[in-house]
């Protein structure tokens, strides 16, 4: 998708005025933390799971390299293939070859999120390959033509009348009277529709949550089972993912699972945890019979060694959107591209650029929750400050902010001008506001003032009081009163 | 009056509450001295550089943090009645320099005596002598940094335990941020305007007569709203409460 | 192609290699996999093992049965399927072609991959997962992977004596059956922890979105003697 981040602002507020989304997202914003709260309580190792979790990874990233060429290695010894592509276009070129060669009229895909990043699907449509999405949240906003708005619960934005009303417009082979007014009409619905697709497709597309050096196999985490009858069914298997998805053996992959699920819904484990390996073997009596691989890059490789590796061990589970105060108040579209929540606001800049993106890192409390519920222990705060910190290196923040924050700290630096600046500032609002103790409106506060009053000062400062020998207590001083008492 | 020989404290009083609220500062300094500390406010601070800090500046915010470290180098404790600011100090100027910077070693001392007022009192002071009426119902709010960069969450609980006739109710989001975030709330005021709102109704829920927290930033925005909104419920710093500063108004009422 | 890899692994080496970093670091970690915690949640001896299976199967809406034996078997899914208002037509891995299935007359049972109008399957799971009440699968000729997602009922077959504490035991004896075969990974190993659900329509939860809708397992015991 094209990105539209620099629209952040107006996008929120779209989104801030949508009663649908904001329903939406207070379920979510709810649910899901509880539910990972309710299943940390339950696994008392969850916290040293973590640190492991995040030990494995930093290891992997720092012999990303070697263990990449294991990882292929292993593929090609299993009778799979390897493509290597440095960027999206490359990528597509690749997966669409592969398609083309196998004469494909369809592809159906498990959620992707690498595929959302090189914009597969707009591509292979252009070649005449059509692919079907088989996440269900991604089904239904596939017929909406929408982009996804979570990690994991991509059509999470939409009432089921939404859905409903889909369906009636894009089933229009079916009945127009039949009833969609439950969710289970809906889901059976979906399921036909899908199960066709499935049976009828020519390759599978996946994605990979991780990928195993050890065995040359890629993992895939799901809950419908949609990306089973993915790579199953058709006789090609093609599996997108990025470079840094890779982890060492079977056993890490293990423990970091113990920790995707739990973080991600509060599930002990995902219903459908698969293991990959190559094409199918001689005497297998179903699976494909071609497994490809196709690594991506597209702006990791330069991540490594900056002060940005740490985004490189997310395990897409969602937690920081789920706990986050921004994205549950505007939700995963005002973001404006594939990523959204916090580590979006890391990671999007790294992959589209700063210019693109400068918006993300800046709008943000840096409360940290993000970095508190990270299976990974990501410091998505500490990159989040390392980007504004770039973006003001760029000189292309607006030139009023940047002189009113230069003007603030060359104030602060010099006490005594501070002192009769800000005093007679202070005494002047303090004048002004003295009657109610709050202002209603104040110029140039209007991001503040629209919302909400904004508390007078008393018009006095404490320093210059303090150095006056008041010390708060009109009726005299306040330690001798105690000590008389 | 009796002779201090306890620590030497410097007030770090923050520039919000020296510029808006002295009371909490007044506070502060009694608690301290309550707590057997000899108490020194240096005129020549400022700002702890957070703001600067936050928007990227690195060379102001070095250069704030400089001059608050040479401000600051003759005490014996550095206290301030904000997470925020402690934390600036504490968990971020050592980040600022460079391992072979001079200024690392020094802002890492000074990071080692810098401290939150709520958690120097009980976990440094051991103190705990609260005396003082405030017949209400409260809840806290939880700000974020001095949660998650300070560890902040039993200790003022432990002083407000002391109050007589306070009472607390707890907020179930009494951990999640009021929208403050510095210049955040103006930045993006609607976001931050729809995430104190969500915050005001966790109060409301609550039935506190009153609201307390460790930072005047986010005091004032929570305020603001509740103001807006036509509420009575009260907002104060937790020193006040603790240093029964019952006498002055609450945040964002008219004096008298 | 190869540009590109090139290219991206010097990238990689550039970024990564320096005096202090062992070349061998890698080979080492795979050499030896070892194994990271493991929760004592799936710790306990073979009846708890077995209490927290089913504890946790059922918990995410699994059913559970117990029998002794292959051949309590066509009588336990006979019993099901009826239980369940289910048609008494089976689709059977050929792992369970000894099964003593005529036995039961009233069902039918064929062997082989799943057909899209099957009703239901019957598959064997290589081990069971006490920790999270997990089934583990290999793919292979005796066990098509299709048959655990394409009907709409799943009937998983697992012998108490091969359910574990947790994922690595499972792990280590597919190493161990396989030794001396570097190519110890099936086509496929699933880990199935309960049927097929959603939360995607307004966060409801429904079971059955592509996967199966139920899925029953059946504990077998070893007969004695």
């Amino acid at each position: 998708m094209d990105p539209d981040v620099r629209r952040f602002k107006d996008n929120s507020r779209d989104a801030m005025a949508n009663a649908t989304l904001q329903s939406a997202l207070h379920k979510l914003g709810h649910g899901f933390p509880l539910r990972r709260l309710e299943a940390a309580a339950r696994l008392p190792e969850f916290e040293a799971l973590r640190d492991q979790s995040r030990t494995i990874k930093d290891h992997v990233l720092e012999h990303l390299d070697i263990y990449l060429e294991i990882f292929e290695k292993r593929v090609i010894e299993g009778g799979g293939q390897v493509h290597w592509c440095a960027d999206a276009a490359a990528a597509r070129a690749k997966i669409t070859e592969i398609c083309q060669a196998a004469g494909a009229k369809t592809v159906t895909k498990s959620k992707s999120m690498i595929g959302e990043e090189i914009a597969i699907n707009d591509h292979l449509e252009a070649e005449g390959i059509t692919p079907v999405e088989t996440d269900l949240g991604e089904y239904i906003i596939q017929l909406r033509q929408e982009p996804p708005s979570h990690i994991i619960a991509p059509a999470v934005h939409l009432t089921m009348d939404q859905v409903a009303d889909t369906f009636y417009e894009q089933h229009d082979d079916l009945d127009p009277d039949r009833a969609l007014d439950e969710p289970r009409q809906l889901l059976e619905e979906a399921r036909d529709k899908l199960r066709q697709q499935f049976l009828g497709a020519d390759v599978g597309l996946t994605g990979a949550n991780m990928l195993v050096a050890e065995t040359g196999s890629n993992v895939l985490v799901t809950n419908e089972g949609n990306a089973d009858l993915t790579y199953s069914l058709p006789r090609v298997h093609i599996v997108m993912a990025s470079l840094e998805k890779i982890v060492p053996t079977l056993e890490d992959a293990t423990t970091i699972l113990r920790v995707l699920a739990r973080s991600a819904t509060g599930q002990e484990m995902s219903v459908y945890t698969t293991f990959c390996t190559g094409p199918r073997r001689t005497e297998d009596l179903d699976g494909p019979d071609e497994y490809h691989v196709v690594l991506l890059d597209n702006g990791r490789s330069k991540l490594l060694g900056t002060e940005f590796q740490d985004i490189l061990r997310c395990i897409r589970c969602g937690a920081c959107l789920n706990h986050c105060p921004v994205y549950q108040t505007v939700g995963g579209h005002a973001y404006g591209w594939v990523y959204s929540g916090p580590m979006g606001a890391v990671l999007v800049p790294a992959l589209i650029g700063l210019e693109e993106a400068a918006e993300l890192p800046n709008a943000s409390t840096l409360c940290g929750k993000c970095e508190s519920v990270c299976p990974m222990r990501i410091p998505l705060p500490r990159m989040l400050r390392a980007w504004r910190r770039k973006h003001l290196e760029t000189r292309r923040t607006g030139a009023v902010a940047r002189l009113a924050m230069r003007g603030w700290a060359a104030l602060v630096k010099r006490p005594r001008l501070y002192r009769r600046i800000i005093g007679l500032a202070v005494a002047v609002l303090g004048l002004a506001g003295r009657r109610r103790g709050r202002f209603r409106r104040l110029p140039l506060a209007g991001g503040w003032t629209d919302g909400r009053d904004l508390p007078t000062p008393t018009g006095d400062t404490f320093i210059d009081q303090w150095h006056r020998g008041a010390r708060g207590d009109a009726s005299g001083d306040w330690l001798r009163k105690r000590a008389n008492d | 009056m009796a002779e201090v020989n306890g620590p030497h404290v410097g007030l770090f009083v923050t520039c919000v509450v020296d510029l808006m609220r002295p009371a909490v500062g007044f506070a502060a300094a009694r608690l301290l001295e309550a707590a057997g500390c000899r108490v020194s406010v240096p005129a020549a601070q400022t700002c702890c550089g957070q703001p600067a800090y936050n928007s990227g500046d690195m060379g102001s915010s070095r250069d704030i943090a400089k001059q608050v470290i040479t401000t600051f180098s003759a005490f014996d404790y550095v206290v301030a009645p904000s997470g925020s600011c402690a934390g600036t100090l504490k968990a971020h100027y050592p980040e600022m320099f460079d391992a072979q910077d001079a200024w690392a070693e020094k802002a890492q001392a000074l990071s080692n005596k810098t401290y939150e007022l709520m958690q120097f009192l009980t976990d440094i002071l051991k103190f705990n002598e609260i005396n003082v009426n405030w017949p209400s119902t409260a809840t806290y709010h939880d700000s974020c940094s001095g949660l998650r960069e300070l560890g902040i969450k039993v200790q003022p609980r432990q002083l407000l335990d002391k109050v007589n006739g306070l009472t607390l109710s707890e907020g179930d989001k009494a951990e999640t941020c009021c929208g403050f975030g510095g210049l955040f709330c103006v930045k993006y005021g609607d976001i931050s305007n729809q995430i104190v709102g969500e915050k005001v109704d966790d109060i409301e829920a609550t039935n506190a007569e009153l609201v307390l927290g460790g930072d005047l930033g986010c005091l004032m925005n929570i305020a603001g709203k509740l103001k807006r909104r036509g509420s009575a419920i009260e907002v104060r710093h937790v020193a006040e409460v603790l240093a029964g500063m019952d006498d002055v108004p609450a945040i964002g009422e008219p004096e008298g | 192609m190869t540009d590109s890899r090139a290219q991206i692994l010097g990238t990689l080496a550039r970024a990564l290699s320096h005096k202090g970093r062992d070349p061998n670091a890698a080979k080492k970690r795979i050499e030896g996999h070892e194994i990271n915690l493991i929760p004592e949640r799936g710790a306990g001896d073979r009846q708890t093992q077995v209490a927290r299976f089913t504890q946790e199967a059922t918990t995410v809406d699994a059913t559970v049965a117990r029998i002794t034996g292959d051949a309590a078997l066509p009588g336990e899914i006979a019993r099901y399927l009826k239980s369940a208002n289910l048609p008494s037509i089976l689709r059977a891995a050929p792992s369970l072609k000894d099964v003593p299935w005529a036995q039961q007359p009233t069902l039918t049972v064929e062997t082989g991959i799943a057909a899209d109008n099957d009703s239901a399957s019957v598959s064997r799971a290589f081990g069971g997962v006490a920790e999270t009440g997990t089934l583990v699968f290999l793919s292979g000729p005796d066990n098509p992977t299709t048959l655990n997602f394409v009907p709409p009922v799943h009937i998983a077959v697992l012998a108490t004596a091969d359910i574990a504490g947790d994922y690595e035991s499972v792990w280590a004896k597919l190493r161990k059956d396989q030794a001396g075969n570097a190519d110890f990974m099936p086509r496929t190993v699933n880990w199935i922890t309960g049927p097929s659900r959603t939360g995607d329509i307004e966060q409801t939860l429904l079971l059955g979105v592509h996967g199966p809708h139920r899925l029953h397992i059946i504990l077998i015991d070893e007969t004695a003697g």
